[in-house]
């Protein structure tokens, strides 16, 4: 559904991705791991049309979206949970949730029953939904990020980092949500520290080294070998 | 960090230069002989805005300082002159640029101190700020200014002590600022190309970096405002000296706004650009203005254009061409 | 010398007044500044604009308030063509381009205004008359008219800022407009919908003022300095901020009248100016910086 061929981003002068291949199937969990600064998060954002290609491709169902503005992307399908969450923090919780609720086609009904929806997978959220997003913990700030992007009824979220700095039950938390979010049938490019999550939910993964995609396998070969992550992570 | 072009001199290029300069000066010599009167006034006047202009480009060009309050600079060292030529008599030319230059020196003291607090935005309104107190102090001090009507001197003659006086000839006080703008535009751009010129120019380009590599930020801010603010000032007292009168007018803060014209158009970073750029506004004007009397419309649109499209102006747009 | 209890709370009530409208100019202004980093040079020539704009249609139709929606609606379309045209292409690019390429904007409105319009003021009638007795003055009604109905606007622009839909969008955009954008937000168009408002809130100053002191081609540059200052004085950004420093550096200034001529009234709000930034740079209304 959504493939990256060959795609090159520079940041300034830094050539950050030197030539990144992936896909993504429908309704599939795709773990992408690495070491830190090896351009996990700029793939990410290539794809969002954060950070421009300078060369490669990005499509979605064969339709060539490299380099589209990100709304547009919003649009077709394709939400963006950030490294730092970006709550809006002066928006109240609910606001926040409207940025993404608040579209054409949206009739009264489908809005309200998807933030059912929503508050349902998060009580926490409909309890503060007055309350402004600033004020909110670091772990309800991931579950407001998560279910902002929840709005868009996406078809894939791009998921950056979203246990870091989280306390062990809501990491749990989290690896209920994607696999809420994967019974739906909504597609999820999860990029992570955190390995044994990866390997928990994913069914393939990605392991990035230096701006390049180095080696692919199903997460359940790597749950198997772990001297491949070993060599790659060095956990 | 790659040094700018300007910086990266072969002897090729050296050499290049020298022959251009050589010949603009030599032109500039010959001018007020072969011109007629109306425009070898008007070369005279070129080289005095360009003059400032080339004093606004230090901070805007070099050091990332966006000013629009040269006006004030340009105001002081205008009434500065002023002033000498008014109250001592026989009114001396060395103590016009004295006090032309102490008064522009004392407002630069003043926004020097503003530089080294204040970002971009903030710097530029303070600046602008600046010029338009001391617009509304000199319009309104009529008892000292003259206010609105300025001040009406005599101009001085060109004199050393112990060797007598010449009056100045139009062509005699194109010479003299010829002279005294040539010297400056070499002062500045030995300045500019040595090391305090380089720091200067990391400034623009990363400030942060240049203060965690240990440069004193500051400091360096501070001089450039000060250069800045004297050759500004020397410009005002050349301009006195050539119309003398000095009026509130060259002090509000639209004039600020036509140096920074200047330096886009021309190009800012390169000294000769807002030259070029003064020369090729004020010939625009001088054009345009005899069939269409609203000719900063046009001029205006152009100007913004170019901001969007050229931004490196004129010079930076040939310099990129040449180099291809 | 003692003054007067009176002339003090006249100079109060004009400073309120003038304040009103000065706050029209600057939420305008600060609402631009807060969600597109743009500082806009031309904002006191949209006044000016708006001014002409209403004085042409006030000579065609007679009526003050046809001529007030009018000018707004044209001046934001300019505004709106403006934006799209010079700086959505700037986007991103040092602060000092947007600098430049509004001045360059203020340059040609002005220009063009003289060209239009000619160098003579125009005068606006009011469209309240009468006075009332204040003290020993005969007071104009439209004076406090003016105030009231610029801070209904202003309010009306706070009550859609934070209701609805496009009021969430505003919001979103200036904390983050990366976000926003991945939200789906249309963030050009939202910039060019903010310029748009910020001209017409600019324009209705202009109209709104002139019955009080005329328009002319000048007036642009004395509205742009007076906005930046508060704008600078309530907070980059901060709506209620400019808004309340409108109000404070217009009372300064009236109460300064007392003592100067009114053309050096204006250095009073300059001080304030430098002192704000030395002392308290991110805005005197607005809470620390954590």
């Amino acid at each position: 559904m959504l493939s990256l061929t060959d795609v090159h981003t520079y940041y300034g002068k830094s050539h950050i991705l030197h030539g990144v291949s992936l896909d993504v199937g429908a309704g599939e969990v795709v773990g992408l791991l690495g070491r830190n600064g090896v351009g996990k998060s700029t793939t990410l954002k290539s794809v969002m049309g954060l950070a421009r290609p300078a060369g490669g491709r990005v499509t979605l169902d064969g339709r060539d979206i490299t380099g589209l503005a990100p709304h547009h992307l919003a649009r077709v399908g394709i939400a963006w949970v950030p490294e730092d969450r970006r709550i809006f923090r002066l928006l109240s919780v609910l606001e926040n949730l409207r940025t993404g609720l608040d579209r054409a086609g949206m009739d009264d009904t489908r809005r309200e029953a998807l933030l059912n929806k929503v508050y349902g997978a998060f009580p926490v959220l409909r309890e503060r939904r007055h309350q402004a997003g600033g004020t909110l913990s670091g772990g309800e700030q991931q579950m407001l990020a998560i279910a902002r992007a929840m709005m868009l009824e996406p078809r894939i979220i791009l998921l950056d980092e979203p246990t870091e700095g989280l306390m062990p039950r809501m990491v749990s938390q989290i690896r209920d949500i994607i696999g809420l979010l994967n019974r739906e049938g909504v597609a999820i490019l999860l990029v992570e520290q955190n390995v044994p999550l990866t390997l928990t939910v994913s069914s393939r993964v990605y392991i990035m080294e230096k701006g390049v995609v180095r080696h692919q396998a199903p997460a359940a070969a790597l749950r198997a070998d772990p001297a491949v992550i070993h060599q790659y992570l060095g956990v | 960090m790659m040094a700018p072009a300007s910086l990266r001199t072969t002897a090729r290029a050296d050499w290049s230069f020298w022959l251009g300069f050589a010949i603009v000066v030599g032109l500039l010599i010959a001018a007020p002989v072969v011109l007629p009167p109306f425009w070898r006034r008007f070369v005279t006047e070129i080289l005095i805005w360009g003059l400032l202009a080339m004093s606004s480009d230090i901070l805007i060009g070099y050091t990332g300082l966006v000013s629009f309050g040269h006006s004030a600079f340009f105001g002081l060292g205008m009434y500065g002159a002023a002033a000498a030529l008014l109250t001592v008599n026989p009114p001396s030319l060395w103590l016009a640029l004295l006090y032309g230059l102490v008064g522009a020196g004392l407002v630069a003291v003043f926004v020097a101190y503003f530089a080294t607090r204040l970002r971009e935005i903030y710097f530029g309104i303070t600046t602008l700020v600046f010029s338009q107190i001391f617009y509304v102090v000199i319009f309104t001090w009529t008892d000292v200014t003259g206010g609105e009507n300025g001040l009406n001197f005599r101009q001085p003659g060109l004199g050393l002590p112990g060797l007598g006086e010449a009056a100045f000839t139009p062509t005699l006080l194109h010479w003299f600022v010829l002279a005294v703008v040539t010297l400056s535009y070499l002062l500045l751009r030995r300045i500019t190309r040595s090391p305090f010129g380089m720091v200067l120019q990391s400034i623009r380009e990363n400030e942060p970096r240049t203060r965690a590599i240990g440069y004193a930020v500051e400091r360096y801010k501070i001089v450039a405002v000060m250069l800045s603010g004297l050759f500004a000032g020397l410009a005002g007292v050349l301009y006195a000296i050539q119309n003398k009168f000095a009026a509130p007018d060259f002090v509000f803060f639209l004039i600020s706004g036509e140096v920074v014209i200047f330096n886009v158009m021309g190009g800012v970073g390169t000294l000769v650009g807002p030259i070029a750029g003064a020369a090729f506004f004020l010939l625009l004007r001088e054009g345009l203005s005899r069939y269409f009397e609203y000719y900063l419309i046009p001029v205006g649109i152009i100007f913004t254009l170019m901001v969007i499209f050229l931004p490196q102006g004129f010079l930076g747009f040939l310099r990129r061409r040449l180099n291809q | 010398m003692a003054i007067p209890i009176e002339q003090i709370l006249i100079q109060t009530v004009n400073g309120l007044v003038n304040g009103m409208i000065l706050a029209l100019v600057a939420s305008g202004l600060t609402l631009i500044f807060g969600i597109m980093d743009v500082v806009n040079f031309a904002h006191g020539d949209l006044v000016m604009l708006g001014g002409f704009v209403g004085a042409t249609t006030m000579a065609t139709t007679g009526n003050f308030w046809i001529a007030l929606l009018a000018a707004s609606l044209t001046v934001a379309v300019v505004g709106a063509a403006l934006q799209v045209t010079t700086l959505r292409p700037l986007l991103g690019r040092d602060p000092l381009t947007t600098i430049l390429a509004t001045f360059g904007i203020s340059l040609v409105l002005q220009k063009y205004a003289l060209w239009q319009w000619g160098p003579s003021a125009r005068h606006l009638q009011e469209p309240i008359t009468g006075r009332f007795d204040l003290f020993y003055l005969q007071y104009p009604w439209y004076r406090v008219a003016t105030a009231l109905f610029a801070g209904a606007i202003i309010g009306a622009l706070w009550l859609f800022l934070q209701r609805g839909t496009y009021g969430i969008w505003i919001r979103a955009t200036t904390q983050d407009r990366i976000m926003a954008a991945a939200m789906g937000i249309p963030v050009p168009w939202v910039h060019t919908a903010v310029f748009a408002i910020g001209a017409a809130m600019a324009a209705a100053s202009g109209v709104l003022f002139g019955p009080l002191g005329g328009v002319t081609q000048t007036m642009g540059a004395d509205f742009t300095l007076r906005a930046f200052i508060v704008v600078v004085v309530g907070g980059m950004g901060n709506l209620g901020g400019s808004i309340l420093a409108s109000i404070f550096i217009s009372l300064l200034e009236a109460y300064a009248s007392l003592f100067v001529s009114p053309a050096q009234a204006v250095i009073v709000s300059f001080v304030a100016l430098i002192l704000t930034l030395l002392f308290r740079p991110t805005g005197l209304f607005v809470p620390t910086p954590r």
